[in-house]
């Protein structure tokens, strides 16, 4: 079977933070970043992730292979703004829309780094999250309710198998004869199919659940402590701190610009 | 105690009443009183374990000691005595993994140790199994039969077990109980005295009964020319992930291939190589016994040109339903072959008087029993007539009665030229029906 749900293991510090603090980490970055829109937070921001990622857990090669359709993406918002940005300044290149100007360049300067620093930590934070640690994270640190955590954690593991199902329905079907035409309606009577097996997975996995006192009266307790812990609250602080550095150089720099508005 | 009958005898309705897991809204009535410890059933959830048939759905978590530990969790046991229990309950059932290995890689009959360890996690008085080892390898079946037998010996529960094969728990339970729809309980005492007593009755049932081998024809295994071979043939699933290398097999007309080996030995994926479903990884599938006019090669054949050519069975019938009802899944192939209105009522009536499908035309393919879904799925990829037909566990989990009808359907379709391809565990049914048998062993993926 597909495993989708695969624990995340390793021996290097940050997978000793709880998936709750990296949660929070990339959440305060993030706000930070969005306040403005100018090239030096965004750089600024950036310079101190590039650093924080020799502690990230990955290897060079896996940061990579995790992180280039950002690197795609952020190129492509950068190219798309440059030559269609609302122009200001000197004009450099005039062609139907296509409008390059001092502004646009500097737009799209500022675009493509945010994007990046946006993304890098949200993607290398969430690459060593184990999906059980941060369930646990939820429902005990955050108190969300545990039927909708192990729910939703439960339901998760059935999406591997789903995967299996549709590689066995696609097989299925040419072997039935009808794989040749109507590939629409193929694929509409695939995903009624797939529906059909999920609920009857789901209702069996429901019933094994509750055969195990799941949702019984019991307080349930939970096997696994998560706290939070100075790993945790350590990347918190680096959180505000990588933030509010790139805000404050930002005004120091007097590029600061409130939601754009400058 | 061993709960035996006919399928349809309500054996896994009173196993989910005592596990309390008989919902109030799946409609019927409730009669009477059912109390468990003293309890009734429903308050009794926990003292209670229940493990059931299909290994994958029962899995809850990605780690096996989290898995183990779910159902402790939800009794509210204290942190500190949850884990000496998980350790308790791994070693009760022998499964010897760190307790942070992934269940995703553990196999079927593992799967099913760890669920008898989720539900001993929980210390429970009575233990019910619904037909556990239905669906695993003769390997997996014992290793779930020894773990079960090993906690009876620690003498904490009670054990009610489902299974219509008889052989595999009769050393284990020291009480058989025989439920029939219409009669209630038709036999009680000790496993000798009732397979004494209802022993040629449970058979005619479908119970798989020691020393009582399902009647079957013989057949005269005369064979014809070459229908399929194989040259230097390379499966897997995916392009990049060779699973073995070099088959060169032969199939001939009247000819039955068994291919054998344990689960993920690749087998499955040889039978959907050779019916041209999945492209082989290197090699050919050499098919011109069977091409009439096109290409050597099944992989290369349209859907339309395959059905008529080479019908498959998969191992989960319910992957190749396609309809609302069993007439109109009938159907399907001879539309695809533009079959007349006349000639598919025929084929249509044929095969399902052929295959006790007849008083189930109208039902929905999705609510027929286990058996009558593995004869369907038979009958759908019969009905086109293909010369070639490959098998994926065609008995699996089958009771003795439907298992015979394949074994003679069989026999008369190979004595008629057609080739068949089983891919099977069965021992009896590889003895019964294949004249070549390919064991593939553990599993290795090649370089």
């Amino acid at each position: 079977m597909t495993a989708i749900l695969t624990p995340v293991r390793g021996r290097q510090l940050v997978y000793r933070i709880n998936p709750v603090a990296k949660l929070l980490a990339s959440m305060i970055i993030t706000i930070g970043i969005l306040l403005s829109i100018d090239w030096v937070s965004a750089s600024v921001a950036l310079a101190f992730e590039l650093v924080l990622c020799l502690w990230s857990g990955l290897s060079a090669r896996r940061l990579l292979a995790r992180t280039w359709p950002i690197l795609v993406a952020a190129v492509f918002a950068g190219v798309t703004i440059l030559l269609y940005g609302s122009p200001s300044g000197a004009t450099y290149a005039r062609f139907l829309f296509v409008h390059i100007t001092d502004g646009s360049i500097e737009f799209s300067i500022a675009t493509t780094l945010r994007v990046i620093a946006v993304a890098l930590p949200a993607v290398v934070l969430f690459v060593t999250i184990d999906p059980t640690e941060l369930g646990d994270g939820l429902a005990q640190l955050l108190k969300l309710p545990s039927r909708f955590v192990i729910g939703g954690l439960a339901g998760f593991r059935l999406v591997g198998l789903f995967l299996d199902d549709w590689r066995s329905l696609e097989l299925a079907r040419r072997a039935r004869g009808v794989a040749d035409s109507g590939k629409l309606r193929r694929l509409a009577s695939m995903a009624f199919s797939l529906l059909v097996l999920s609920i009857r997975r789901g209702s069996k996995l429901a019933t094994a659940m509750e055969a195990r006192g799941f949702g019984g009266p019991a307080k349930r307790t939970w096997a696994r402590t998560s706290t939070f812990g100075w790993p945790g609250a350590g990347l918190v602080i680096i959180a505000f701190l990588v933030a509010a550095v790139s805000i404050a150089a930002a005004v120091m720099a007097g590029s600061w610009n409130f939601l754009g508005s400058g | 105690m061993l709960l035996l009958g006919a399928s349809g005898a309500g054996k896994s309705t009173l196993i989910a009443a005592l596990a309390g897991v008989l919902g109030d809204d799946e409609g019927g009535e409730e009669l009477g009183d059912l109390r468990v410890g003293g309890h009734p059933a429903r308050q009794a959830r926990g003292r209670v374990g229940l493990v059931l048939q299909d290994p994958d759905s029962q899995v809850i978590l990605a780690r096996v000691g989290d898995d183990v530990a779910f159902g402790c969790e939800n009794l509210g046991i204290p942190r500190d005595e949850i884990w000496p229990r998980v350790r308790e309950a791994l070693d009760a059932v022998g499964l010897e993994v760190p307790l942070d290995y992934p269940t995703s890689q553990l196999s079927g009959g593992q799967k099913q140790r760890l669920a008898l360890a989720g539900v001993l996690a929980m210390r429970p008085g009575l233990l019910l199994l619904d037909e556990p080892t239905a669906n695993l390898d003769p390997a997996g079946v014992s290793e779930v039969r020894d773990a079960v037998a090993r906690v009876l010996e620690r003498g904490r529960s009670t054990l009610v077990v489902i299974e219509h094969r008889v052989d595999v728990w009769i050393d284990v339970v020291d009480r058989v109980i025989v439920l029939d729809s219409d009669r209630g309980i038709i036999g009680d005492g000790t496993p000798d005295e009732v397979l004494h007593r209802n022993g040629s009755e449970l058979a005619a049932t479908g119970v798989w009964v020691p020393g009582i081998v399902p009647p079957h024809s013989r057949r005269d295994r005369r064979r014809g020319e070459v229908m399929l071979r194989t040259d230097d043939l390379v499966i897997g699933r995916h392009k990049d992930a060779p699973l073995r290398d070099r088959f060169n097999l032969e199939l001939r007309a009247g000819g039955a291939l068994a291919i054998t080996g344990p689960n993920g030995s690749g087998k499955s994926t040889l039978g959907l190589t050779i019916a041209g479903l999945l492209p082989p990884v290197a090699g050919r599938v050499l098919a011109s016994g069977l091409a009439g006019g096109l290409g050597d090669e099944p992989i290369g054949w349209r859907s339309s040109e395959l059905v008529s050519r080479v019908g498959s069975v998969f191992q989960d019938p319910e992957h190749q339903f396609l309809a609302g009802t069993v007439r109109e899944e009938l159907a399907v192939g001879p539309r695809v072959l533009k079959l007349g209105r006349l000639e598919t009522s025929a084929r249509i009536d044929e095969i399902a008087g052929r295959l006790r499908l007849a008083a189930l035309l109208d039902a929905n393919p999705f609510t027929l029993s286990g058996g009558e879904k593995r004869r369907l799925s038979v009958a759908t990829a019969l009905i086109t007539r293909p010369p070639l037909l490959v098998l994926d566990e065609p008995t699996f989990g089958q009771d003795s009665r439907t298992w015979a009808e394949l074994v003679a359907l069989l026999a008369e379709l190979l004595d008629s030229g057609t080739a068949v391809a089983a891919v099977s565990h069965d021992v009896a049914f590889v003895d019964a029906v294949a004249d070549q048998t390919l064991a593939l062993g553990e599993r290795e993926v090649v370089k």
